[in-house]
């Protein structure tokens, strides 16, 4: 049997295995048949998906394989690359985010995103987290702003580490605490979504656990979808997993499912090691 | 590299041959080295011969005889109820006649008042109308010496020289050193060279209006190409598209930025002064030329600090939900501010060495006050240079090495500023 | 009168700013969370609503008001004045009039003057009021308008970027604006000029000696447009100047490439820079005290003839205000060339100095090229040097030795001094500034292409 790769695309149709949750919850985000392309080169071919609320949902698979690019179509990141071109529908709370009449920045004050590389400003560590509340005017005073500031970074479990040197730049942080500090600057805009692209990918494995950790404690509150090299790290952070490859959703389900019992050959192949 | 030793003949002569070679080929290495040593002695002597000619010329314009006369202030030359309208022609005479009894002949009265400066009796004038009770008194002034004497003081005129090719006759120098023996003459720094405008006469002639002027342009090119520069550069770096328009726009700035100056300065003249009227010599238009001229060398250092923010920054500022215009204006400008910055002072420093297209719009005219506004008639410094250059008197020689030694330094401090800047605040990512 | 419009202006929008924030905050408090923008942006909006259209009336109104009310008085002048007048005498009087309005009276002006003035005095004044009354009206009608768009889920931060966005696009396109200033400006005066003289005449012409009479009374010559005497001039001295500064810039670079270390390199670069960074008024003083008397003596020893503002002195010091030029783009060539192939040179066993001729510099050569040939751009439209150290009369001669002029120096002399702008003489520099346009554009553009390529080649 031809391997999708191997099938010449037009030939393709891109089904998806789906394994639902057992008791399933409310849908946040959903993609449906949706399509990437850089240029003159498709990136996605027809993902379709739904992320439960209030949970975290792992995208999992090799390098290349559009992960990646579909995260960055949640929060409309693409629209920063010049060529890049989505199609398909992408609603967040049953709302089209490529509806031209959306403020795409009201939707990333909702969907907010941590990267690969932990990027702080070059500013205090107070500012770097007031940033976001001062830009959507989400304080009122300058208390309101402290204790913004203040919850989201211990929400972030980086209070109690950085508590007596807010005013000293964020860049002088370990990169485990820079890492959390950028959580701490995302969720302080109280997003509903928090995309998180490979974030322990430049950390080391004491950081990689307090992120994980961190992650684990954030998922009741806010719905998290995180993209992921590591396969434990899906295992461990995850309620559900999607597993994408060459541009296809392959597979998509509960994450205990997907590691122990994948039904496409290709999961199995990639999470038993066979390639990746 | 070692010298490999073969046995027999053959390898010794290939082996002979191998180091002659490799000797030319050394000395090629050498010639090659001592070609470029040349050239980089042969540049930093022509840059010390430059400082060192233009303040060997210059120096002495730092300093201005000056003479000491008591002028006796008599009511029949200047009347209390008149004193703007007093004889102080005369005055001088008097003051003159006193210190030197016996020279009476009209000849040579006159050829003796030609030791102090043209306008004494305008520093005699000045004197009296700040304290008007010095009348029937005398006051004594420190009148600057006109420019051949103070020539002859500073040792530039050489007595030794037959009189006839000198400007100043023998009899004159025995008058100057009678005053030298009373202790009436001395040198002191010459302030007038910075708070002095221009004048006719060398030993009058300073640097304020022309440093006023300047300033003025300077502001008027900075107020319009800073915001502007950045506004462009912030356009072609961060929203542009990418299509023909645009590559139009660029090609264009890289062009404009080699013009000549002078085409600016015609740009000016036609525009500015023709079509739309503005007032001739204005540090206003020379301002605007100015401003067209740096505009393209800041939108290229401002596209340049920009580009060396890192997109991560960007990013993180989108990823937050900041809008585009949010990110730059509270994230990107900051970051590149210094890296403008010190483009912007090395734009304006160049500004002000500018001289070309100032003369096409005639800030190069004989302006004996300092502008009061952005529309008065002024001179630039470096405008001020050119016309001293081209003055015949000698004294303008030391003004013109002194004029272009103050520009100098204003350049050496803006550049001194901008490297101060780019190693206080540029960061490296 | 404009700087007070222009703080009513600046006063006015700030008001405006505080407006419409006030009334943003007042969504806030009422609204709470489904205010779209934070109140600042609408104070934002509502200040550029009032403030931009005054600005830009303001800005048009300064633009013509001068030339709209040199026209008014012209019409306007009494047949008294004007009776049997040249257009230069005409000139004259306006200006006379004009100082007369301005309050600077150097003689009794005549009484039908006197009138004149004062009649100009009033219309300006009446100009001034009119000004700010017109854009006191806009800004209200501003503030109105754009206060009433005002709403809790009005958009006022996408507004008001989109007008900064558009700022900015109106600052990229002045440079578009200038260029075109530049040859529209240059082309249509160059044409009034080639009405008075046949273009064949000018770029063909052996004899050029534009100082006519611009006064019936002066004496002066019969006026020649021919330029090639001009053009021989420049290249003439550019050629010197390339001539020192190719050689020298070129190894200074190779030495400070290839031999030179870290401490050399940090003495040498800074003296390069002051080098570039000397204004060339500096250079032109140079010139006539230290290099134009050197080049005589050292001809008299030779026992030759030199003119005092000999080509030679001028070229001599223009090159070496190019050398730290040619250098440091030699410089950026030779450094685009890969480190490997210097690498794999050296590792065959070759001295610097061939690594250098016979791999690096063939590599750089197309760079270097492109640098050069700005560097004679720079050479021939420099101005300063050649205004005070070469000659004003057009002699047609390749002697290094005679006095020569140059395109810059004759559009500096054309132009300094009594102008005119219907004779020859003064729209001749225009023509020569058209062609010192044109020909340092092209080359500049080639040049510009070579190093791009070049650039690329190795990216």
């Amino acid at each position: 049997m031809a391997t999708v790769a191997e099938m010449p695309r037009e030939t393709q149709t891109f089904t998806t295995v789906r394994t639902p949750d057992a008791a399933p919850r409310p849908v946040k985000v959903r993609g449906e048949n949706v399509n990437v392309f850089y240029g003159a080169k498709q990136a996605l071919f027809g993902v379709t998906i739904d992320i439960p609320e209030k949970a975290v949902t792992a995208f999992i698979g090799p390098s290349g394989c559009g992960k990646s690019t579909f995260l960055r179509c949640l929060n409309r990141m693409n629209d920063t690359i010049v060529g890049a071109r989505v199609e398909g529908k992408i609603t967040l709370d049953n709302r089209d985010i490529y509806d031209t009449d959306l403020d795409v920045v009201e939707l990333r004050a909702r969907v907010g995103m941590v990267f690969q590389k932990p990027n702080p400003f070059p500013k205090s560590i107070f500012e770097n987290v007031a940033y976001g509340p001062r830009i959507h005017g989400l304080a009122r005073s300058k208390t309101d702003l402290e204790e913004i500031v203040v919850s989201s970074l211990q929400r972030a479990s980086l209070y109690n580490e950085v508590k007596d040197r807010l005013h000293e730049p964020g860049t002088g942080l370990s990169g485990g605490q820079q890492q959390r500090l950028c959580i701490a600057r995302a969720i302080a805009v109280s997003p509903d979504v928090i995309l998180m692209d490979e974030p322990c990918s430049a950390l080391d494995p004491i950081a990689t656990a307090k992120v994980e950790e961190l992650i684990d404690e954030l998922r009741t509150n806010y719905t998290i979808i995180i993209v992921t090299h590591s396969m434990q790290q899906a295992a461990r952070v995850s309620q559900r997993t999607a597993f994408f490859h060459l541009g296809v959703l392959v597979e998509e389900g509960p994450t205990d499912h997907i590691f122990t019992n994948p039904i496409e050959k290709r999961t199995q192949d990639y999470i038993t090691g066979r390639f990746g | 590299m070692t010298e490999t030793t073969y046995s027999g003949s053959d390898a010794a002569d290939r082996g002979n041959d191998m180091a002659a070679r490799r000797k030319r080929r050394d000395a090629a290495n050498r010639r090659l080295q001592y070609y470029g040593i040349g050239a980089i002695s042969f540049a930093i002597g022509l840059l010390a011969l430059l400082f060192a000619s233009l303040i060997v010329s210059g120096y002495t314009a730092f300093t201005q005889t000056h003479v000491r006369i008591d002028f006796p202030i008599s009511a029949t030359h200047v009347k209390p109820d008149a004193i703007d309208q007093g004889n102080y022609r005369l005055v001088v005479r008097d003051a003159l006649a006193d210190l030197f009894p016996d020279v009476t002949s009209p000849a040579d009265v006159r050829s003796l008042g030609q030791i102090l400066t043209n306008n004494t009796q305008f520093f005699v004038r000045d004197a009296v109308l700040a304290d008007p009770s010095v009348i029937g008194r005398s006051v004594t002034l420190e009148i600057p010496a006109s420019d051949p004497f103070d020539q002859l003081n500073k040792g530039v005129i050489d007595r030794n020289v037959p009189e006839n090719q000198r400007r100043v006759t023998d009899r004159q120098i025995g008058w100057f050193d009678q005053l030298v023996a009373q202790d009436r003459v001395t040198a002191p720094f010459n302030w007038a060279l910075f708070t002095a405008p221009n004048s006719r006469f060398p030993e009058l002639a300073g640097l304020s209006g022309a440093i006023v002027g300047s300033a003025l342009t300077l502001l008027v090119c900075f107020v319009l190409s800073f915001p502007i520069g950045i506004a462009a550069a912030i356009y072609l770096e961060e929203f542009a598209p990418k299509n023909r328009w645009t590559d139009l726009i660029e090609v264009n700035i890289n062009n404009l930025a080699a013009v000549p100056s002078i085409v600016f300065g015609l740009l000016g003249l036609a525009v500015f002064l023709n079509l739309m009227g503005l007032p001739r010599s204005a540090p206003l238009v020379g301002g605007m030329v100015l401003a067209l001229m740096t505009l393209p060398t800041m939108i290229i250092v401002t596209r340049a600090a920009l580009k060396a923010v890192p997109p991560s920054i960007r990013e993180a500022g989108l990823g937050m939900g900041a809008s585009k215009h949010q990110v730059i204006m509270h994230h990107v400008l900051p970051l590149a501010m210094p890296g403008i910055l010190t483009g912007t002072i090395i734009g304006m420093a160049h500004a002000l060495g500018e001289t070309a297209p100032l003369l096409l719009i005639g800030m190069n005219a004989f302006i004996t006050s300092e502008p009061g506004g952005i529309t008065d008639a002024a001179t630039a410094l470096p405008t001020q240079v050119f016309i001293w250059a081209d003055s015949p008197e000698r004294g303008f020689v030391a003004r013109t090495a002194a004029g272009i030694l103050v520009l100098l330094g204003f350049l050496i401090i803006m550049n001194g500023l901008a490297v101060w800047l780019r190693q206080r605040l540029e960061r490296t990512w | 009168m404009i700087g007070y419009a222009f703080l009513l202006i600046l006063a006015f929008s700030a008001v405006a700013y505080f407006v419409g924030r006030s009334t943003g905050s007042r969504f806030v408090a009422t609204a709470g969370g489904k205010v779209h923008s934070l109140p600042g942006y609408h104070g934002a909006f509502v200040a550029l609503w009032v403030g931009l259209p005054a600005l830009l009336l303001l800005l048009l109104w300064v633009s013509f008001q001068g030339s709209a009310i040199d026209r008014m008085l012209l019409a306007s002048l009494p047949e008294t004045l004007t009776a049997g007048k040249s257009a230069s005498e005409i000139d004259l009087i306006v200006s006379e009039i004009k100082n007369v309005a301005a309050g600077r009276m150097f003689s009794q002006p005549s009484a039908d003057i006197v009138t004149v003035a004062e009649r100009l005095q009033g219309w300006h004044a009446i100009a001034d009021w009119a000004m700010i009354v017109v854009a006191a009206c806009l800004m209200i009608v501003g503030l109105v308008l754009s206060r009433r768009l005002l709403s809790p889920r009005f958009r006022a931060r996408n507004v008001v970027e989109r007008i900064i966005s558009g700022l900015m696009i109106g600052c990229s396109v002045i440079a578009i604006l200038t260029t075109l200033g530049i040859i529209v400006s240059l082309i249509y005066e160059a044409a009034a000029f080639f009405r008075m003289v046949p273009f064949t005449e000018f770029l063909f012409g052996l004899r050029w000696e534009p100082q006519i009479a611009l006064r019936p009374d002066q004496v002066a010559g019969q006026g020649a447009f021919g330029a090639i005497p001009v053009f021989v001039g420049t290249l003439l001295i550019s050629f010197i100047a390339l001539l020192v500064s190719v050689p020298i810039g070129l190894f200074t670079a190779i030495y400070l490439v290839e031999f030179a270390d870290e401490r050399v390199r940090a003495v040498v670069k800074p003296v390069l820079e002051i080098l570039a960074g000397i204004p060339t008024v500096v250079f032109g003083f140079f010139a006539i005290l230290v290099v134009a008397p050197a080049v005589r003596d050292f001809s008299n020893v030779l026992g030759l003839a030199a003119s005092p503002n000999s080509a030679l002195a001028a070229g001599l010091v223009m090159g070496i205000m190019i050398i730290p030029f040619v250098s440091s783009l030699s410089d950026d060539a030779m450094k685009a060339v890969p480190r490997s192939m210097r690498d794999g040179s050296l590792a065959l066993g070759a001295t610097p100095a061939e690594t250098m001729t016979k791999v690096i510099l063939p590599a750089a050569l197309p760079g270097i090229v492109g640098g050069i040939l700005l560097a004679a751009s720079r050479a021939i439209g420099e101005t300063m040097i050649v205004a005070m150290a070469a000659g004003l009369i057009a002699s047609l001669t390749i002697n290094p030795l005679d006095s020569v002029t140059t395109v810059t120096v004759q559009i500096v002399t054309l132009l300094t001094g009594d102008t005119e702008f219907d004779s020859p003489k003064t729209l001749a520099a225009f023509a020569l500034g058209l062609v010192l346009f044109l020909v340092t554009l092209t080359l500049n553009i080639i040049a510009l292409q070579i190093v791009r390529r070049y650039r690329e080649q190795y990216d």
